[in-house]
């Protein structure tokens, strides 16, 4: 069983990565994560986030979870929030959606225009 | 849902909206045949005699953005469906306590997920709140409180990528430990 003395090494090696990054300006990634959009695969959507931006070796991006956004029929919703407050809302995502968001918005910068609410209300 | 680790995640952030500071999600299992025993309990705001009685109503929701709220209702079905029992006990200005079971081998029981991911993505979007995990069965029992957690690593944050990562092992560890051949799908 792992015990807590391993959160020393742990801790050592968390404040000397701290040191050399700074965490300002951080773009967010945010999935809506109520009763419907865990229904709807909203966990594997955020997995799919976290893993691509690991894999990628992104560390300026933040993950994380919300309530309901309130427009539950486009569940999962993700919400890309740039350190300018610009935000671009996803619908109907799945796995390999996130993905895409990743290589396209995030790394490239072009957000990905036929996954956007605004795409799904036309 | 399609299994109970969804159930949880659904559940416990009702408790973090009821404004709670200490959640505790206890997973067992007794006796056998096996009953699994899933219970989230926080000690955050609480609810009304009057309120608490028609919660499991999925036209009542506390919040505003929209009328209808489902996460207790399908948590009710799943482990009614199941051949379980639901129940919920609240005091106002305490706490409120969520308690679904399931026979282990009940054909329709759905399969727990993946718990340690689950406690670690609550962990990580609500650090700030004193998190507490128990599992526990006839084989093994594993407590988890992040209290302690926070005290090991003084100034560093528990949503560090490096810690995560360690809960996320611990529970997994914890939850193999326990229920590993206790669960056909833990194994």
């Amino acid at each position: 069983m792992k015990s807590i003395k391993e959160l020393e090494a742990i801790r050592e090696r968390a404040l000397k990565e701290m040191s050399i990054r700074n965490n300002e300006n951080k773009t967010r990634i945010v999935v809506g994560m109520a009763t419907c959009g865990i229904a709807a695969g909203a966990r594997q959507v955020m997995n799919a986030f976290v893993e691509e931006l690991n894999k990628r070796n992104i560390h300026t991006v933040n993950v994380a979870m919300t309530g309901c956004i309130g427009v539950c029929r486009y569940e999962p919703i993700a919400e890309v929030i740039e350190p300018n407050g610009e935000k671009t809302t996803y619908v109907k995502l799945d796995a390999e959606k996130a993905r895409r968001i990743v290589a396209e918005h995030i790394v490239n910068g072009k957000p990905v225009m036929e996954f956007t609410i605004g795409a799904a209300e036309k | 849902m399609k299994d109970l680790s969804l159930h949880i995640l659904d559940i416990a952030q009702n408790s973090v909206r009821a404004d709670a500071d200490h959640i505790t999600v206890s997973i067992t299992v007794e006796g056998r045949p096996g009953i699994l025993k899933i219970v989230v309990s926080d000690n955050g705001k609480g609810m009304e005699p009057e309120f608490l009685q028609k919660v499991t109503d999925p036209f009542t929701t506390s919040r505003e953005t929209r009328h209808v709220g489902l996460g207790i209702p399908l948590l009710k079905q799943s482990a009614e469906l199941a051949g379980g029992t639901f129940s919920i006990r609240s005091v106002v200005n305490e706490g409120t306590e969520v308690c679904a079971t399931f026979p282990v081998d009940h054909v329709d029981r759905i399969p727990v997920g993946n718990v340690a991911e689950t406690l670690v993505m609550l962990v990580e979007s609500h650090p700030e709140i004193t998190w507490e995990f128990i599992f526990a069965s006839e084989r093994d029992r594993f407590e988890f409180s992040l209290a302690e957690v926070k005290k090991a690593l003084e100034d560093v944050s528990v949503t560090n990528r490096y810690v995560k990562e360690w809960i996320q092992n611990t529970l997994n560890e914890g939850f193999m430990s326990v229920f590993g051949g206790v669960l056909d799908e833990v194994n």
